[in-house]
């Protein structure tokens, strides 16, 4: 390859800064459309809501710390579960993995945004919208008690009349919106805006793992959608779908809940381990074993999660022959989380293994996981589930593997990423003893619901009598929770800290070999000024110095430079072997999306309150957003 | 480090011992007295044995897969990382997830078949107490089964408003009742005694207070049980409920409440035909004892908040004289 | 040479790689992934009828007569024939011919209006409602959001047109034509399975 110097001069450097910078003030708040920033504050609304969730969780602890007791009413109680869990599952869970893409994809696959800069933003403040539209059912005292999966006929009219179930129902539907546009763009910026030479098979895992997240969110939302969305017309214009008194079916609903439901646990599962996949090898210092393998047990998940949503349906009464099919999927399933769980053992036992943080979540979280995984196969063994469903067996299931196989991943990616998002590195030491609070707190909270299941104890009840053997346990329990909080409020303290008096953090502190950590952190607004030229699965190890593309003289090649960063373009690149196709023109700072958000909002009011004029106000709003919008888009 | 491998291992034989030292209280699952909840604890303890061993396993490759190359270099090893998948991955698993499938099939086989001649029983859910009828006996009652040991029952299970599960741990697993669809729940009790059931799918506000009892008691004595029941209470034999039972007529009570003999047919409450004989109030939400059931009358919502039987305006009389009479009634 | 910029650790400038030729535009792209989980949606409604109708005694239930295929008929000709003037448009533009994509353009969108616009007449003589029982709140919310996607069709149509006139589009840049023509053929295209499922078969016994 013929090498040419084009050194960007300071002053260069800062004439970049200036085209990529966004509007001052108040205004670039709400227009800005760069990647990292909607990326950080998805991450950190996340957060919020996550905190929110989490107290909410030790407000239930509290009343089910001791027997008949009256701290919380049955009312509260069961609207703070329902609450939590759609909290933990839409507000915190999913948007924070779609924010950890948000930052980290674009730098990873070597491009300077996403290939719907726009729609990015707009997906944030969908997101944003959602949240304070659902959490403001608490200012008029009726927020969702109908569990996170909202079965009917209860949260129907008759047997939930207030807006109760109406926050739940449009608030799944709007915050879906956000979801799926999400989705849309991770898709295309993997296709198409890879840097060159970063072949399918050089992609790093993280990047798979999106890719198989966002290909799931596409096909399974839709069933959530039309989920909430019929049972919002049933609630609001009085139709039929769930009426079984009018030829409407509940087990319709289950079905389509659960058809989104079950893939929606692996879309939360499957970006956390690609984030695992990713910090174990750097902390073992040696590639991935078995990378192969686990791209296509990746794959394979996704797949197979759209063939086992009725395993939580066992106790329905369906044919015993139908569901023990869906019981032998369910097991199958078992089979490509081995796969990955032996390829991490395998990359550990052939490298050298550093104990940092990240590390440290990361072992935490194989060894939670490994117990999460085996009680999932056991619930999937149908004669089991009949006695397990629906108890204390199934929640310390989930929280295994939601609270444990997901949230440790993400605690383990934040202190793995934040030096490189925030430019501040994290105290390794209050970082340590706030996994091993973590960890313990973790254990003594959910390891005792799986006897509690077996004791007899059922989910969701807001309190239990004495006597039946279930009250040291639960104390237990609450301890224990409040041990993990502390846990997670230590992490949270070293964050704010290390942001007035963290050590500044290098380029490439774990020396890491993904693309991401060629940059300065925090990174520059325009990512890389040259794009890089890959030709290994780890650059940063196997290409030393990293060679960058100059820009060409045609359209195909000259987003690549320093000349293609000042015009505000990135290249477009096509192909398996990710080849020079053109130049994208990033779009400046807009309002747009937010405008456009905000009219749904309206529009989702409107529904609720079933006030005529506000929703047409929020259609017309979204309306002439969007024509605006289509009409500006590209001039052409 | 090594130690977190034995925190796992000690913290599943506490499982253990919990779960057996459990089996005097009476909710317990692996303390099994019925058919089917025997079946599924014996497919309990195989799967358990089978998860200890997994869990030890590869807790342990963790644990040494992390400690070996602590020195800061790697370490040679015979067991190439292919292997490590290849056999750890997919062959062990696929084997035991196939020993798995099979025990799914045959246990799932084994159980709610249809058996010879079994006592019908058909179950309600409602909100948030249950409705029990006898088809073949004319018996209706709430929130108590009696069904005979040894014998196969068949409970249909149904409800006319929203889902709810039957569930008896110590007898059988769980089945919803489902608006519009009917199911039943097969099997034989193998020990006399009380089991408590609940309601495991949430319902609604009073999910929590959703209890039942299943009283297994010998053929000869459920049979007593039934013809005793298929009669309408005695009259009541005291004065004070002789009064009750007219206030009972007078006051709100009948027009949501049925006592088999008398003018009282509402069908929004429980049937207090047998109501002197049940154990519990509410649904299990309390004891039956007259103190409770004076609370209960006058203010249902300060033991059950949001139960569908309203708070009413009684008299200490009223009180009094319905305490009487609802206790009399057998 | 090494250089080491300001922004980035150690790199080397190298010329770019090779280029290709022009492949499909991100907008395409991405209406293509749009189309995927929209189409999941049709799919999701479909499945609730033919599972509604399962669990139905009698379809359609409570004495409600199958629709009538006569006029729909027609109009489902017309509507799926509106995709050719959209083809020929594009394809015309391609080609540089700014009057070609006009006059499709407005051929189709007066194809898809009046399809439309049947679809509200239709509407207004049924004589069942959709609160009436299931049968009907499927048979409207399904025609119904289709029929919402042939609206959005037509607004994008309109965008396209405004374009077209004030001579935006070009053989070389006509990226809202081509994004708004998938989409058209894909809101056609589901009216065939939407048309099968719920007026066709209805009539089979
Ligand atoms: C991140 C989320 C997540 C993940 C990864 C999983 C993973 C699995 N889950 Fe879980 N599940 C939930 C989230 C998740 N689940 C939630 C939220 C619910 C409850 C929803 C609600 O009701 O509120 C639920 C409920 C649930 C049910 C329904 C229970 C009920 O309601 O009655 C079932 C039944 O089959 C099930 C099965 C499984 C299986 C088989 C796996 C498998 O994928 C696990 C596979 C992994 C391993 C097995 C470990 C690694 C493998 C090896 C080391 C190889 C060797 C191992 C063996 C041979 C065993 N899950
Ligand atoms: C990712 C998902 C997730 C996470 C992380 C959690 C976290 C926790 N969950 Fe949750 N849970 C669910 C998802 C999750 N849960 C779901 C889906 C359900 C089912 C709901 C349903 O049935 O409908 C459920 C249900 C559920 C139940 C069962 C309720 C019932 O059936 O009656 C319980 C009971 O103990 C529980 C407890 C907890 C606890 C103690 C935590 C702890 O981990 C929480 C720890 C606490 C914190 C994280 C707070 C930290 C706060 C600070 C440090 C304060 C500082 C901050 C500020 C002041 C700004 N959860
Ligand atoms: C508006 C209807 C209504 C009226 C009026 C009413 N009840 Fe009830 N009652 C109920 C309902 C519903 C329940 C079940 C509550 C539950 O367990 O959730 C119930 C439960 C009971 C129970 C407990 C039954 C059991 O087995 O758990 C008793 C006893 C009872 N009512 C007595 C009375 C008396 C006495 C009166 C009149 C003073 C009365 N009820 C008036 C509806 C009513
Ligand atoms: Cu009935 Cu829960
Ligand atoms: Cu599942």
């Amino acid at each position: 390859m013929a090498t040419t110097q084009i050194r960007p001069a300071s002053e260069e450097l800062e004439e970049l800064e200036e085209v990529w910078e966004d509007d001052p003030g108040i205004p670039g708040f709400f227009s800005t459309v760069d990647h990292k920033r909607i990326g950080k504050r998805y991450i950190y609304t996340c957060f919020i809501f996550f905190f929110v969730g989490g107290l909410i969780a030790l407000a239930m602890r509290v009343q089910l710390a001791t027997p008949n007791s009256t701290f919380l009413s049955a009312d509260s109680y069961n609207e703070l579960f329902t609450v939590h869990g759609t909290t933990m599952i839409f507000l915190f869970n999913t948007p924070v993995l779609a924010g950890f893409g948000n930052y980290l994809l674009p730098m990873m696959i070597g491009t300077r945004d996403m290939a719907f800069p726009r729609l990015n933003a707009f997906s944030y403040w969908v997101f944003v919208f959602a949240g304070i539209f659902f959490f403001s059912s608490f200012l008029i005292g009726s927020p969702p008690d109908g569990g996170w999966f909202a079965y009917t006929p209860l949260t129907t009219k008759p047997f939930s009349p207030g807006f109760n179930l109406d926050f739940w129902g449009l608030g799944v539907a709007f915050v879906g919106i956000s979801t799926t546009v999400g989705a849309i763009n991770f898709i295309v910026t993997t296709f198409k805006l890879r840097a060159p030479g970063m072949s399918l098979n050089r992609l790093p895992v993280y990047v798979w793992s999106m890719l198989v997240f966002s290909f799931m969110v596409i096909f399974a939302v839709p069933a959530v959608t039309v989920a909430a969305g019929l049972l919002e017309l049933d609630r609001i214009f009085g139709t039929a779908f769930f009426a079984p008194g009018a030829g409407g079916s509940t087990l319709l609903y289950q079905h389509l809940f659960w058809f989104w439901g079950h893939p929606e646990v692996y879309i939360l599962f499957v970006p956390a381990t690609g984030m695992i996949s990713m910090i174990i090898p750097v902390f073992s210092r040696r590639p991935i074993a078995g990378y192969l393998w686990i791209v296509t047990a990746l794959v394979a998940i996704g797949f197979m999660s759209f063939g086992v949503w009725v395993h939580h349906m066992f106790a329905t009464g369906m044919p015993a022959l139908a569901l023990s099919f869906f019981a032998a999927v369910s097991l199958l399933i078992a089979v490509p989380s081995g796969v990955q769980f032996f390829a991490w053992i395998a990359t550990m036992w052939h490298g050298a293994v550093r104990f940092t943080t990240p590390m440290l979540f990361a072992i935490g979280f194989l060894l939670i996981f490994l117990l999460g995984g085996i009680t999932g196969v056991m619930v999937a063994v149908l004669p089991f589930d009949w006695q397990a469903t629906d108890s204390y067996f199934i929640v310390a299931h989930f929280h295994y593997v939601l609270n444990g196989a997901v949230v440790f991943p993400i605690f383990g990616a934040l202190y793995f990423w934040l030096p490189k998002i925030t430019g501040r590195m994290l105290n390794e030491r209050l970082g340590r003893v706030s996994f091993w609070t973590m960890f313990v707190g973790f254990n003594v909270t959910f390891f005792p619901m799986h006897i509690l299941g077996f004791l007899g104890m059922p989910r969701r009840v807001y309190t239990y009598s004495s006597g039946l053997g279930w009250d040291t346990l639960n104390l237990l329990i609450s301890v224990g929770a409040f041990v993990f909080a502390l846990g997670v409020l230590l992490t949270l303290i070293n964050f704010v800290v290390s942001q007035r008096r963290g050590e500044r953090a290098p380029d490439n502190p774990w020396n890491a070999d993904s693309l991401e950590w060629a940059t300065t952190s925090p990174p520059p607004d325009f990512n890389f000024e040259a794009i890089p030229v890959v030709a290994s699965r780890h650059p940063l190890w196997d290409q030393q110095p990293l060679p960058v593309a100059d820009s060409g003289p045609d359209d195909a090649t000259q987003g690549f430079g320093f000349a293609g960063a000042h015009d505000h373009t990135t290249p477009i690149t096509g192909g398996l072997r990710s080849v020079p196709e053109g130049t994208m023109r990033i779009p400046e700072p807009t309002v747009l999306p937010c405008v456009l958000a905000f009219g749904l909002a309206v529009f989702v009011v409107g529904l609720l309150a079933q006030a005529l004029i506000v929703g047409v106000a929020g259609l017309v709003i979204g309306a002439v957003g969007l024509v605006w919008w289509a009409w500006r888009t590209g001039e052409h | 480090m090594s130690r977190l491998r034995h925190t796992a291992v000690f913290a599943w034989v506490l499982a253990i011992v919990i779960g057996i030292s459990a089996c005097s209280g009476s909710t317990s699952a692996v303390d099994a007295h019925g058919s089917e909840a025997r079946h599924i604890a014996g497919l309990w303890w195989l799967m358990f044995g089978l998860a200890v061993g997994v869990y030890v396993v590869v807790g342990g490759f963790i644990i040494v897969a992390a400690l070996r190359g602590r020195r800061g270099t790697p370490r040679r090893s015979r067991i190439s990382q292919n292997m490590f998948i290849t056999v750890g991955g997919v062959l062990v698993p696929a084997l035991i997830l196939l020993v798995l499938a099979v025990v799914t099939v045959t246990t799932t086989g084994a159980l709610r078949k249809a058996g010879n001649n079994p006592v019908r029983i058909e179950v309600t859910g409602e909100r948030w107490w249950w409705t029990v009828r006898y088809p073949d006996r004319q018996i209706v009652t709430a929130n108590e089964l009696h069904i005979p040991v040894g014998q196969p029952v068949a409970i249909g299970l149904e409800s006319d408003n929203v889902v709810h599960s039957f569930w008896v741990p110590e007898l059988a697993g769980k089945v919803d009742t489902i608006p519009g669809q009917r199911n039943v729940l097969r099997f034989t009790a193998e020990k006399a005694g009380t089991y408590l059931g609940v309601c495991a799918e949430f319902c609604g506000i009073q999910h929590a207070h959703m209890g039942f009892r299943v009283i297994a008691q010998s053929a000869g004595a459920f049979e007593r049980w039934t013809t005793a029941h298929a009669e309408p209470p005695r009259e009541p034999t005291s004065e004070l409920a002789a009064d009750g039972a007219l206030r009972f007529q007078r006051l709100p009570c009948a027009g949501c409440h049925t006592v088999r003999g008398s003018q009282a047919h509402g069908t929004v409450g429980p049937d207090l035909t047998d109501f002197g004989s049940r154990a519990t109030i509410g649904a299990g939400a309390v004891e039956n004892d007259p103190s409770n059931l004076a609370r209960w009358v006058r203010h249902a919502q300060s033991i059950k908040p949001g139960a569908l039987m309203p708070n009413l305006t009684l008299s200490d009389d009223d009180v009094r004289a319905l305490v009487s009479y609802l206790e009399s009634l057998r | 040479m090494t250089v080491t910029a300001p922004t980035m650790t150690e790199t080397v400038v190298v010329a770019p790689p090779q280029a290709r030729t022009r492949g499909r535009s991100i907008g395409w792209w991405g209406m293509v992934v749009l189309i995927a989980t929209e189409a999941t949606i049709f799919i999701a409604l479909l499945s609730t009828y033919f599972f509604l109708r399962a669990s139905s005694p009698t379809w359609p239930p409570d004495g409600i007569k199958p629709p009538d295929l006569g006029n729909i008929a027609i109009f489902s000709v017309v509507l799926i024939g509106s995709s050719i003037p959209i083809f020929w448009a594009e394809a015309g533009i391609r080609s540089g011919d700014q009057r070609r994509l006009r006059a499709g353009l407005l051929l189709g969108f007066l194809m898809g209006a009046s399809f439309l616009a049947y679809q509200g007449y239709e509407y207004s003589h049924l004589d069942f409602r959709w609160t009436d029982n299931a049968y009907s709140s499927i048979f409207y919310a399904t025609t119904g959001l289709h029929g919402l996607h042939v609206l959005v069709g037509l607004l994008m149509s309109l965008v396209v047109q405004a374009k077209a006139w004030s001579r935006k589009l070009s053989a070389d840049h006509h990226v809202s034509m081509e994004v708004f023509s998938l989409y058209w053929h894909f809101v056609d295209g589901v009216w065939l399975f939407v048309f099968t499922s719920l007026y066709l078969t209805a009539h089979l016994r």
